[in-house]
């Protein structure tokens, strides 16, 4: 599972030969470590304006600039983080020597493709000094049909502009966007809680994506580092991978976890239930009851449910000129028709109704399409279009229900390619490498977290910006 | 020992608490040399428990007590149970012990550890039990191991090797375990093979005790019975020696195995006789208010136990029909006839051990003459014996049988509670080697 092309291209001999071969070379990404700062270096809040536009109106700018820059909350260390600030190092002009660790583009405001020259040419000069591992991120707002022309084609441009800067874009660094649907407060609880997700290393592995804010809802976490403490929370297909590393993640970012396998993966759950000092329920998720037996597990044994990862899933690739009915059942019966049974089975049970969070895992595949995965792709596409019309019946009480799509991740699944085909398909994003279960696990803790409650209905992909399913 | 029938008394003159079964946990039976020929009884009970701590979330958590034991048993493992727990995610806090009763060794941790919960000397308690017969202690003659210690007692040169010239070539050979009875000489089987023909149990019979028990826990895996009292373990799933496609002619191909040198037709073949067999069994056993304070079911609890010996060096009793009189015994001082039992799990070591069981307490002159009763004891209704199939199918780690046992009976109860609104009650019988039988009774509510 180990990528030893990247630690080649980054030590010794082969890093110098690599250079002048004018290799690819994939810088290793920094990862989330227990207290360590949100963004370590300076940032710096471009607005309207660009570098020099204090003149220009730029309010979301101001009050973004102003928040990033604050005291953290006056009753201690962490207090009461609706007031509180993220005590940052916040410039809004740089000098052309400094670095700087992170830049927030706040482009709300846009309302003719003409306004984006003035904070572009703000960025431009400041990406040659963006640290190893520096954040780009985009605000801007959901370009409608009910926009002025100009109005939506300044919106959909930041879109394009996004996305190509995030293939621009080396040492590691990425650029995200947030886009605030009409009406959503720059500060809102999603808006916040995106970007604090997207300038940590919890976001290491997300690159050239935009996540659309659709509302107000969500609330702050009493505590940024245990954003989900006294919540209960069921992943599917734990024993191993990315289920696992979805597990550990939420355990450590508090929750009380339930991890679910099939039974004969019982050993290997057993192993992490116990790594995360959660409980191990043994359970084939198509099976008629299993909604009901999550369910009653949980609250029985944890006294509620507030968070459920649907991990689980499997392929069975073939043409599908080849394919036969077996396969086709199989994965669709796995990847998407529990779900949605057991989605069922938690609506109508009326014991899911306090800000509740299904995150669904789908995939590239299912978004660009995968020669040779026509049922996997079929099921991962259904998984999209399941969580787009299951949001909105969990609004009502505060809940959401989002996708997170992983590009290519190291894992046993992917261990298991022919060597050349994993070594062309790791190079094949912008951060020229493979993602690690945890980056894909960070996503869902994100998702399931509570100032997330303004996502909903959303396509979070986990790939390093891949060129498939763009 | 006459005189089964008292009047209806109380076990205890004051009874404190009920023992709680919360559930169990086991790894797969394998057969020996299987998948688990490399794990030693450490490492089974081991996972076993692990397996447990998983399912009920006790990771980190201080239990009472910790009583499980093995029957072949290394010497260096003289503190099993313990090590197992330190080894375990449980807290290392947790005392432990160890215990060996022949097979009952499993059903006998779970009756001590109860009695101390009812007592109030426990909130908490693991019962369990393991084996390795893949894994089994290979000691050295007594010639050799006399000279060994000789000469390592030895302070001299000229004393070290007169201790060493003390062995005889004879002295090298090791000696393996075997499952014969020190006093007799006779194999487990060869015993059974003359109980067997005591009674006159036929060949057909045992094939059929065999044959639904292979079905019945077929059926119970299929069902997803055992999905939240199995822990896979080394790859394997399910208990390596069930069969779900056997058949009685395939069992009536088998050639018999004991009992073929009495003058009787041999009827005991490998299809209706246990394996010899690799595995773990654990118990989670609590008072109620300690399962309630934890969020935890309570399956069933455990109401009474009974042991019971025979004497089958001189007397007339076969080496494993203690049980026979034990039951008896128990169900009498609750005042309880068959007709009261939901289920029964008798311990199949031999189809045949099942078969002449229910004949004694069937046979009028069994009920008078050893019994002291009026008549035959009674007939058990067959569609309330392992209901889910036992031993012949399962295997049989001798340790570890009593833990599947009480954590299979334990959720037969509740799930029959569950579907009836009504308590139910269940009675576990297990015999062991030396003429020993322990039997108890599970009920809920």
């Amino acid at each position: 599972m180990t990528d030893t092309y990247l630690h080649l291209v980054n030590s010794g001999f082969t890093k110098k030969l690599a250079k002048q071969l004018g290799l690819p070379r994939p810088t290793p990404l920094r990862r989330h470590r227990a207290g360590e700062p949100l963004v370590a270096g300076p940032v710096l809040v471009i607005g309207l304006g660009g570098q020099d536009g204090a003149s220009t109106p730029q309010p979301d700018a101001d009050a973004l600039a102003q928040l990033l820059a604050g005291p953290v909350g006056t009753d201690g260390v962490r207090g009461t983080l609706d007031t509180a600030g993220w005590d940052l190092d916040v410039h809004r002009h740089v000098a052309t020597t400094e670095t700087v660790q992170a830049v927030v583009l706040v482009l709300s405001d846009v309302e003719h493709p003409d306004d984006l020259a003035a904070p572009v040419a703000a960025l431009a000069p400041v990406l040659r000094r963006l640290t190893p591992g520096g954040r780009v991120v985009t605000i801007s707002r959901a370009a409608t049909a009910d926009d002025a022309p100009a109005v939506a084609a300044a919106r959909q441009g930041v879109d394009g502009l996004l996305r190509s800067l995030a293939k621009e874009l080396r040492g590691g660094a990425t650029a995200n966007g947030i886009v605030l649907a009409e009406g959503v407060d720059v500060l809102a609880p999603s808006a916040l809680g995106t970007l604090r997700f997207i300038l940590s290393t919890r976001s290491a592995f997300v690159d050239g994506q935009l996540l659309e804010i659709g509302s107000d809802a969500g609330t702050f976490p009493a505590d940024w580092d245990a954003p989900l403490s006294g919540r209960v929370a069921v992943v599917t297909g734990a024993a191993r991978g990315i289920g696992a590393a979805i597990a550990r993640t939420l355990a450590r970012d508090g929750a009380t976890v339930v991890v679910v396998d099939v039974p004969a993966a019982g050993e290997a759950l057993a192993a992490v239930a116990n790594e995360v000092r959660g409980t191990a329920l043994q359970l084939d998720i198509t099976a008629d009851d299993a909604g009901q037996r999550l369910l009653e597990h949980a609250l029985t044994r944890h006294g509620r449910l507030d968070v459920v990862v649907h991990n689980a899933g499997i392929t069975r690739d073939k043409l599908l000129a080849n394919m036969g009915r077996d396969r086709w059942d199989a994965v669709l019966a796995v990847n998407i028709a529990a779900q949605l049974r057991i989605n069922e089975a938690l609506l109508t049970s009326g014991d899911f109704t306090d800000h509740p969070r299904i995150v669904s895992l789908a995939s590239t595949s299912g978004i660009a399409g995968n020669r040779g995965q026509t049922n996997y792709a079929a099921s991962k596409g259904g998984v999209i279009g399941m969580v787009r019309a299951t949001a909105p019946l969990l609004a009502a009480f505060g809940g959401t229900a989002n996708a997170v799509a992983p590009g290519f991740i190291e894992t046993e699944m992917t261990a298991r390619m022919p060597a050349v085909t994993r070594q062309l398909a790791r190079r094949l994003n912008s951060l020229q490498q493979g993602g690690l279960p945890e980056d894909v696990a960070e996503a869902v803790a994100f998702l399931a977290s509570p100032s997330a409650g303004g996502v909903v209905g959303q396509v979070l992909r986990v790939c390093g910006q891949n060129l498939v399913g763009a | 020992m006459p005189a089964a029938r008292r009047e209806p008394t109380t076990p205890t003159g004051t009874p404190t608490r009920r023992a709680a079964v919360i559930g169990g946990n086991r790894i797969p039976f394998a057969k020996v040399g299987g998948p688990y020929r490399d794990s030693s009884n450490l490492d089974m009970l081991t996972a076993a428990l692990d397996g447990l701590v998983a399912r009920f979330g006790l990771q980190g958590e201080r239990i009472g007590e910790v009583a499980a034991g093995a029957v072949l048993k290394h010497s260096r493992d003289f503190n099993l149970t313990r090590e197992a727990v330190l080894a375990s995610a449980l807290s290392p806090e947790t005392p432990a012990y160890d215990l060996q009763q022949a097979c009952a060794t499993g059903l006998e941790a779970v009756v001590g550890l109860s009695n101390k919960i009812r007592l109030g000397q426990l909130d908490s308690a693991i019962a369990g039990g393991v084996d390795s017969a893949s894994d089994a202690p290979v000691a050295v003659s007594d010639g050799l191991r006399r000279a060994l210690l000789t000469f390592s007692r030895a302070r001299s040169a000229r004393d070290k090797l007169a201790a060493l010239a003390g062995i005889r070539p004879a002295d090298l050979a090791p000696s393996a375990p075997t499952t014969a009875e020190p006093r007799t000489g006779l194999s487990m089987g060869e015993h059974q093979a003359l109980t067997t023909a005591q009674w006159g149990i036929t060949r057909e019979a045992q094939d059929e005790i065999a044959l639904l028990s292979h079905q019945r826990l077929a059926t119970a895996y299929d069902a997803g019975f055992f999905d939240d009292l199995v822990t896979p373990y080394r790859g394997l799933v399910r208990d390596q020696n069930l069969r779900a496609d056997t058949s009685a002619s395939k069992l009536a191909a088998l050639r018999p195995v004991f009992g073929t040198h009495l003058p009787t037709p041999a009827t005991m073949t490998a299809g209706n006789s246990t394996p010899l067999s690799d595995g773990a069994s654990t118990v989670l056993l609590g008072s109620e208010e300690w399962a309630h304070a934890h969020a935890l079911p309570v399956l069933a609890y455990v109401v009474d136990a009974e042991v019971a010996a025979v004497d089958f060096v001189l007397g007339r009793d076969g080496l494993l029909m203690a049980p026979a009189f034990a039951v008896p015994r128990l169900l009498a001082r609750h005042g309880l006839t068959f007709d009261d039992l939901d289920f029964l799990e008798i311990h199949e070591a031999f189809a045949s051990t099942v078969l002449t069981t229910l004949a004694a307490w069937e046979d009028e002159a069994f009920g008078r003459e050893r019994l002291g009763l009026d008549g035959a004891f009674g007939t058990v209704d067959r569609t309330r014996l392992n209901v889910n199939g036992s031993s012949l199918a399962a295997g049989h780690p001798f340790a570890a049988t009593g833990g599947r046992l009480v954590a299979t009976t334990a959720k037969l109860l509740a799930t029959r509670t569950a579907d009836t609104g009504r308590p139910a009650r269940a009675l576990i019988s297990v015999c062991a080697a030396g003429g020993l039988g322990v039997t108890a009774i599970l009920e809920t509510a």
